[in-house]
């Protein structure tokens, strides 16, 4: 594989890292959707480019259904729901910005100490690839836990899971299985989600799910 | 003979996937619960056969030792399930709780459920059982929000969201499982598959081995109910439909317990990785500690039940984190049997919830005189789950307690202190509920009581006489897994 390939790939796996940070301080609704959105296309051209030097024709489905749902479909269903429900007023982090920021940093840095040193006879298209997906991943679970809004929770997922789609891609050869189910799973993760979301506002007039605490059914 | 085999496995996959359909289409609610119950127990007849004859391994299904003991138990509960499920439901659908359209889609997903756990366990292929998983999680996190109350709305949202991060985690360990395996096996499907794995984990490379361990343990460990992974648990079975909470209890932690066992046995046939035992008793141990205290200060029969769970599935990851063969014995054991009492458990909880019309334990009181049948039904179940003799737990965990005395004393006081604070607050609520003056409603109960007392009949049998043909058995898997 020549240098310039490998660049190109490390340059899409960097950028849905940089996409993923861009996602930590969106302070608007619609801001944090659109935004979801190009780290969807971030990942159906990294997608796509693995496929094309690695002569895996099956992974342009992935990055197809990556492009087509999450960089179109599902943003545009995001902000309908943000539409219908009103909330696209500021997003209520549970800390602030800045911190979150500093805390996201640290996981970056901690996944390329964990990744590098233990992947270093994978392969060098395995080895960066995994370190980018290890942050992106990271990345996410901290988005999960630093917004109290659903919306904003669903979002962090769905980057997780362009986190493992990447890691699935860097490994090259991995059988077609996985590929596809996991671009099936977030499929009906999301239709789960949409009926959630409804159903949450239904309930409760909000989708700030840090008011559903009050529904415990633990007091005496 | 594998025809035989092949057929077999083919029918507990299909069965349920087909009467899925069937019933998602089928609007009577009585024929529906019949259904429910001829597909499980064919299911269960499949699951049977395949004690006799086994397939030979392909490259997504495989039948082994260790899985045959998991989809009889699996199947076995499922159709119990299924028997008081149907009693169940025709009273939720009497009181109006619970819609005819959605009984339709209750139905199907109960065998949705059911063929992703089969699936789950019966894949020979590490990304195939990881998309069972998930289907599985999906399924039930339907059911649990199928009251669509407040509560079990928050209930199936937090198991959603907790669940699935876990299965994110557990996918990237899969994946890094993948990698460590390319270099040795080749890429393609040979280097997802069980058999091939396990045969030449030995040459993997150790660190790759190691990292991919920690998030298949965290990620599985979340479906199984590890502390401190644990806290979609106790909502999901308080707020969901009581034949779910049986199943979730008595089947799917085992599920998820179950692939991070075919992991542990990829990691210790490399002798270069870390011994995977440490973590799982340390996550093991802190289970059975906290959920044993967290008994005491509960209000709602149901949660208190699933904190118990919390606690045994504790339990058995310790002793398969201990290891060895007499250990490894015990945890089986006291898997099997912990499922079968606690989906009993369930039944009568149900039961109970459906007649007093409340969860809620201080309502309820004095059941051994209103409904003494079910009263006795409960006291019996908390005597079994609680390890008092003569029931079968009592054998499994005097066996966890003195194989563990004998190599680490310190742990093992800490294992048996927290049995004895866990058997504490679990005495002290039967009191109060199985005692004392009636209390509250006192509505007959038209509960079906046949898969309660086959469950409790099973675990009584066990703790007096184990066949040796089970015991002979189980000592097989448990050194197998050592």
């Amino acid at each position: 594989m020549d240098r310039l390939s490998l660049d190109i790939a490390h340059l899409f796996a960097g950028g849905l890292v940089l996409v993923s940070f861009m996602l930590l301080y969106q302070d608007r609704m619609s801001g944090l959707v659109n935004t979801f959105a190009s780290h969807a296309v971030v990942v159906s051209l990294s997608v796509a480019w693995q496929a094309y030097i690695q002569q895996a024709p099956h992974l342009y489905i992935t990055s197809a259904i990556a492009l087509v749902v999450k960089a179109f479909v599902i943003p545009v269903a995001l902000h309908r729901i943000i539409v219908r429900l009103g909330i696209h007023g500021t997003i209520e982090p549970v800390v602030g910005i800045g911190q979150t920021m500093l805390a996201g940093i640290g996981l970056v840095a901690l996944s390329i100490l964990v990744m590098l040193p233990i992947t270093a006879q994978a392969g060098t298209l395995a080895r960066e690839d995994l370190a980018f997906s290890l942050s992106v991943i990271l990345l996410g679970l901290l988005m999960m836990v630093s917004r109290r809004n659903a919306v904003s929770q669903v979002i962090g997922f769905m980057s997780i899971e362009n986190g493992l789609i990447l890691a699935a891609t860097g490994a090259k050869g991995m059988p077609l299985v996985v590929e596809i189910s996991v671009a099936f799973s977030i499929l009906v993760a999301l239709i789960v989600i949409g009926i959630f979301l409804f159903r949450i506002r239904e309930r409760f007039d909000t989708v700030d799910v840090h008011d559903l605490d009050r529904y415990r059914g633990e007091r005496p | 003979m594998s025809d035989a085999g092949s057929l077999a496995v083919g029918a507990i996959l299909l069965v349920p996937a087909l009467s899925a359909a069937l019933l998602a289409l089928l609007p009577d609610d009585r024929t529906a619960a019949r259904l429910n119950v001829v597909a499980t127990l064919l299911t269960l007849g499949s699951a049977v056969v395949l004690f006799a004859v086994r397939p030979a391994p392909g490259h997504f299904l495989i039948v082994d030792d260790l899985n045959v003991v998991f989809i009889v138990l699996s199947t076995f509960v499922g159709s119990t399930t299924s028997v008081f499920s149907a009693s169940y439901i025709a009273h939720e659908l009497e009181i109006g709780r619970l819609a005819p359209a959605y009984l339709r889609f209750y139905h199907a997903m109960y065998q949705t459920l059911m063929f992703a756990m089969n699936l789950a366990l019966l894949s020979n292929n590490i990304g195939l059982m990881w998309v069972a998983v998930e289907l599985a999680t999906l399924t039930t996190v339907m059911m649990v929000g199928i009251y669509r109350t407040a509560a079990a709305l928050e209930a199936a949202w937090k198991y959603f969201i907790l669940g699935s991060v876990g299965i994110a985690l557990a996918l990237f360990g899969t994946i890094l499982v993948y990698l460590a395996a390319r270099s040795v096996v080749g890429e393609g499907l040979d280097a997802m598959a069980w058999s091939v794995l396990v045969g030449s984990a030995a040459k993997f490379d150790p660190a790759l081995l190691n990292l991919s361990f920690v998030f298949l343990l965290l990620g599985y460990g979340t479906k199984v109910g590890l502390v401190p992974l644990h806290a979609w648990l106790p909502d999901a079975h308080a707020e969901g439909p009581t034949p779910i909470s049986a199943v979730l209890s008595g089947l799917l932690l085992n599920v998820a317990l179950f692939a991070v066992l075919r992991f542990k046995t990829i990691m210790s046939s490399n002798p270069g990785a870390l011994a995977p035992g440490p973590l799982m008793v340390s996550l093991g141990l802190l289970s059975v500690l906290f959920a044993s205290f967290m008994l005491y200060r509960r209000h709602d029969i149901k949660r208190m039940f699933a904190y118990s769970s919390i606690e045994h599935m504790g339990i058995v990851t310790f002793a398969f984190g201990m290891g060895g063969a007499l250990a490894n014995f015990a945890g089986l054991l006291h898997m099997t049997l912990h499922s079968l009492t606690k989906s009993a458990i369930f039944f009568c909880v149900g039961h109970i919830a459906q007649v007093k019309g409340t969860q809620h334990m201080p309502d309820i009181r004095g059941l051994t005189v209103s409904h003494p049948l079910l009263g006795w039904g409960m006291v019996l179940g908390v005597v079994a789950i609680a390890g008092l003799p003569p029931m079968g737990i009592f054998v499994s965990e005097f066996l966890i307690v003195t194989s563990t005395f004998a190599r680490q004393p310190a742990l093992a006081v800490v294992l048996g202190l927290s049995l004895l604070v866990a058997l504490g607050a679990l005495l002290l609520r039967l009191n109060g509920l199985a005692f004392g003056d009636p209390y509250g409603s006192n509505e007959p109960s038209k509960a079906s009581f046949v898969p309660v007392f086959a469950h409790f009949g099973l675990v009584f049998a066990a703790g007096i006489w184990l066949p040796p043909a089970l015991v002979a058995w189980f000592q097989h898997v448990a050194a197998l897994l050592s």
